[in-house]
C-alpha cells in the first residue's frame, strides 16, 4: 500500500509531464499564453507529485532512491525539472520548457520501463558517501542537460540569425546573449559540483575498494566529461570560446554524460553499475 | 440613441486639408465645447492627429448631426463646407462603432499597427471626460475601444514586427544583445538611415555612440546631435574593438570593412559578438565577414527582406485582428439597443409596482392581518406583478428587427406615457 501510492504518483507525474511537453510543443509551433500557463501548470503538479513518489522510496528504502536505474533515470528527471524551474524564476527564458520537457520526459520514460523492485543494497553502497556523492553528481549532470538544452536553442537562434530567416520562432526565442550567457551559467553551476561528486566519489571508492582510481569505464567516462567541461571553461576564459563552440561543446558533454549514465550500464562491466 | 463618426485621415485627404482641419492646442478645447453645444449632438469626442481629425458623437439623427457637424467645421476653421464635403467621411451605428474600434487597433493607420493612436484615443476620450462632453453612449463606446485595441494587441501579433528599415536594425540588436545599455555604437560615414537608426539605438539606451566620418567636422557636428564622440576615420579600427554595433554607409565605392581587419579584430575583442550594419550601396562591408563566428552582417538588402516580411506578417495579424474587431463590434450593438427599450421597461415596471402597492394598501387596510399573514400577501402580490410583467420585459431587451413598434405597442397596451 504504501509504494503503491509512490508508484502511482510517479505515473501521475509521468503523464503530466507529458502533458506538459505537449503544450510546449504548442508553444513552439504557435505563440499561445494558454499553452505556456498549462505548461507551467502541468510541470509543477507533476514535479510535486514526482517529489512525493521520491520522498515515498525514500522512507521505503531508507536511503536516497537513486540505487537503482529506474530510481535514477527519475531522479535524474526531478533534478532538471527542479533547475528548469529555478531558471525560469531568474531569468524567464522563453521557449526554454519546450527544450527541456522532452529531456525530462524521456528519461521518465526510461525510467518507467526499468524494474522498479526496492532491493536491498549491496554492502559496498551502504555509506554515508551515497547521498552525498550522487547528491553532487546528479544535480551537476541535470546543470549539463540545461545546458545542452538551452545550447540546442542557441544554434537555433544563430542559424536564423546568420541566415536571415527572421520567422515566428526567431521573434520568440531569447536573444543570442541570454542564451550564451545561462549556457555558461549552468556551466559554472554543474562543474564545481561535479568536481565535488568526482572527489567525494573518489574518497568513497578509496574507502570500499581502498584506491582512489581505478580506471574502470564509469570513472573514465566521467574524467572525459569533467575534461569537456574543463575546456568549454578555460576556453571560453582564455580564447573567447563563445557561443555557437560553447553551445557545441555543451551538447557533446552532455551527450559524453549520457554515454556514462547508460552505455556503461549496457556494457555491464566493472564494478561502478550499480545505476 | 445612436453613434456618428464625422472625419478625415491621411486616405480621405491630403496633409494640406488636414492640417486646416486639426485641433491643436488650445483650438481643441474650443471645439469640443462648440461641437457639444450643437442641439443635434448629445456626446462628442474629437481626436485630432496629424493623420486624421474624427468627432465621434453620439446622436438622435444622424443625417441633421452630420449637416449641422459639417457646418461648425466649415464655420471653425474658416472652410468652405462643399470643399470639405469631399474630403470628410461620415459612418453611423453599426459602421461608426465599426470604425472606431479599427481606429483605436491601429487597424485604420498609415503603418498599420502602430502603437501612438491608442495613446492618442485615450488622451481625446480623457479630454472629453475632463470637459464633462462624454455620456453613457461614448463613455461605454470608447472604454470598449481601447479594451478591443488591448485585445488586438495581446491576441494578435500586429504590432510586434518592425516595418522600417532603421527599426528593425534596431529590433535585430535586441535579439542578438539582450541589454544595449553596457553596449557601443560605431556610426561609420553619415547617411540619413544609418543616422536614423542611431537615434533609435540612442533611445534603446545604448551606451556610446561613436562618429567616424570622413570629414571629421560633418562628423563632429552629428555627433553632437545624439551626444556621440567623434573620432577620425582613420581610427576607426582601432575603435571598432571596443564597438558591438557598426553602422556602416559611407559613400565609399568599395569595401571599407575587410574580413581580415574584422577576423583579427574578433581574436582581440576574444570573440564579443558584433552587429554590422551595412546601410550603404555600393556595399561597405565585406559580405563574407557573416561567414565570421560571432559576427553578424545585414546589407540593406537583408534589413528590407526583413521589413518585407513583417509587412506581410502584419497583414495577415491584420486579418485576425478584423475578426475581433467584427466580434467586438456584435456585441456592442447588442447594448446599445438594450439601452432603446430601458425607458419603455423602466416605466412599465414603475407601474406595476404602482398598481401593485395600491391594492396591497387597500386590502390591508380592510383586513387586519398579522404580520406573518401580511407578509405572505405581499409576497404573493409581489410574485402576480413579477410573473405578469417578466415575458414582456424579455420581449424589449430581445434583439429584433421592429423593436421599435414592439416598444410602441407595449407603451399603448399598458397605457405607459412617452419617455
Amino acid at each position: 500500500m504504501f509504494l503503491r501510492v509512490g508508484a502511482l504518483s510517479f505515473e501521475a507525474s509521468l503523464i503530466l509531464y507529458f502533458a506538459a511537453m505537449l503544450f510546449g510543443f504548442v508553444e513552439l509551433l504557435k505563440k499561445s499564453r494558454i499553452a505556456v500557463g498549462l505548461m507551467f501548470f502541468a510541470a509543477g503538479v507533476g514535479f510535486a507529485l514526482h517529489t512525493v513518489s521520491i520522498f515515498y522510496r525514500y522512507f521505503a528504502a531508507g536511503h536516497l532512491p537513486i540505487t537503482n536505474p529506474h530510481e535514477a533515470t527519475s531522479f535524474f528527471a526531478w533534478c532538471i525539472i527542479l533547475i528548469f524551474f529555478f531558471l525560469e524564476h531568474r531569468y524567464k527564458v522563453g521557449l526554454l520548457g519546450s527544450f527541456i520537457m522532452p529531456i525530462a520526459f524521456a528519461l521518465m520514460v526510461s525510467s518507467a520501463l526499468l524494474p522498479k523492485d526496492v532491493r536491498p543494497l549491496s554492502p559496498i553502497l551502504q555509506s554515508n558517501w551515497l547521498g552525498v556523492h550522487t547528491f553532487f553528481a546528479f544535480l551537476a549532470n541535470a546543470s549539463f542537460a540545461l545546458a545542452a538544452g538551452v545550447g540546442v536553442m542557441y544554434l537555433v537562434q544563430e542559424h536564423y540569425v546568420k541566415t536571415k530567416h527572421l520567422g515566428d520562432l526567431f521573434q520568440r526565442l531569447p536573444s543570442l546573449q541570454s542564451l550564451d550567457e545561462i549556457n555558461y551559467r549552468l556551466i559554472t553551476l554543474g562543474f564545481p559540483l561535479f568536481t565535488l561528486a568526482m572527489i567525494t566519489g573518489m574518497l568513497w571508492a578509496d574507502t570500499a575498494w581502498g584506491s582512489y582510481w581505478r580506471w574502470d569505464p564509469r570513472e573514465t567516462w566521467s574524467l572525459i566529461t569533467w575534461l569537456i567541461f574543463a575546456i568549454i571553461l578555460h576556453a571560453r576564459l582564455l580564447r573567447g570560446w563563445r557561443g555557437r563552440k560553447a553551445a557545441l561543446l555543451s551538447i557533446l558533454g552532455f551527450m559524453s554524460i549520457i554515454i556514462a549514465f547508460a552505455g556503461i550500464k549496457i556494457l555491464q562491466k566493472g564494478q561502478h553499475v550499480f545505476l | 440613441m445612436r453613434v456618428l463618426v464625422v472625419g478625415l485621415n491621411h486616405k480621405s485627404a491630403d496633409v494640406e486639408v488636414r492640417e486646416k482641419l486639426a485641433f491643436n492646442g488650445d483650438k481643441l478645447g474650443e471645439g469640443l465645447k462648440r461641437l457639444k453645444a450643437l442641439s443635434e449632438v448629445k456626446e462628442a469626442v474629437i481626436v485630432s492627429t496629424c493623420n486624421r481629425v474624427e468627432m465621434y458623437a453620439s446622436v438622435e439623427d444622424p443625417a441633421r448631426a452630420s449637416e449641422s457637424i459639417m457646418a461648425f467645421l466649415g464655420d471653425f476653421h474658416g472652410l468652405e463646407s462643399a470643399s470639405l464635403k469631399r474630403s470628410l467621411y461620415f459612418r453611423e451605428d453599426e459602421d461608426a462603432i465599426k470604425h472606431i474600434f479599427r481606429v483605436a487597433s491601429s487597424l485604420d493607420s498609415m503603418v498599420v499597427g502602430e502603437p501612438q493612436i491608442l495613446g492618442q484615443i485615450k488622451d481625446a476620450f480623457a479630454f472629453g471626460l475632463e470637459r464633462k462632453s462624454t455620456g453613457v453612449v461614448l463613455n461605454k463606446l470608447l472604454k470598449k475601444a481601447i479594451s478591443v485595441a488591448k485585445r488586438v494587441r495581446t491576441e494578435t501579433r500586429i504590432a510586434e514586427n518592425a516595418v522600417s528599415i532603421s527599426f528593425a536594425a534596431v529590433e535585430l540588436a535586441k535579439k542578438i544583445f539582450t541589454d544595449l545599455s553596457n553596449k557601443s555604437v560605431m556610426l561609420l560615414g553619415a547617411g540619413e538611415m544609418a543616422e536614423l537608426a542611431a537615434m533609435h539605438l540612442k533611445s534603446s539606451g545604448v551606451r556610446e555612440i561613436v562618429v567616424a566620418n570622413r570629414t571629421y567636422e560633418r562628423g563632429v557636428e552629428l555627433a553632437n546631435n545624439f551626444g556621440g564622440r567623434p573620432v577620425r576615420f582613420e581610427n576607426f579600427r582601432d575603435e571598432m574593438l571596443h564597438s558591438d554595433i557598426i553602422l556602416c554607409s559611407t559613400g565609399a565605392p568599395t569595401y571599407v570593412v575587410k574580413k581580415v581587419d574584422v577576423h583579427r579584430i574578433m581574436k582581440e575583442r576574444k570573440q564579443k559578438p558584433v552587429f554590422m550594419i551595412d546601410i550603404s550601396v555600393p556595399r561597405n562591408i565585406e559580405p563574407a565577414i557573416n561567414g565570421l563566428e560571432n559576427v553578424y552582417l545585414y546589407d540593406v538588402d537583408d534589413l528590407q527582406g526583413v521589413v518585407d516580411s513583417n509587412m506581410g506578417e502584419r497583414k495577415k495579424e491584420a486579418e485576425k485582428a478584423e475578426e475581433i474587431v467584427t466580434e467586438e463590434v456584435e456585441t456592442f450593438e447588442r447594448w446599445i439597443n438594450t439601452l432603446e427599450s430601458v425607458p419603455a421597461i423602466v416605466s412599465l415596471r414603475e407601474k406595476a409596482e404602482q398598481i401593485k402597492n395600491q391594492e396591497l394598501q387597500k386590502l390591508l387596510n380592510k383586513l387586519r392581518l398579522d404580520e406573518k399573514e401580511q407578509k405572505a400577501v405581499e409576497y404573493m402580490a409581489a410574485a402576480i406583478v413579477n410573473k405578469l410583467i417578466h415575458p414582456p420585459t424579455v420581449a424589449l431587451k430581445d434583439e429584433m428587427e421592429d423593436r421599435d413598434l414592439l416598444i410602441a405597442v407595449i407603451r399603448k397596451l399598458y397605457d405607459l406615457n412617452g419617455d
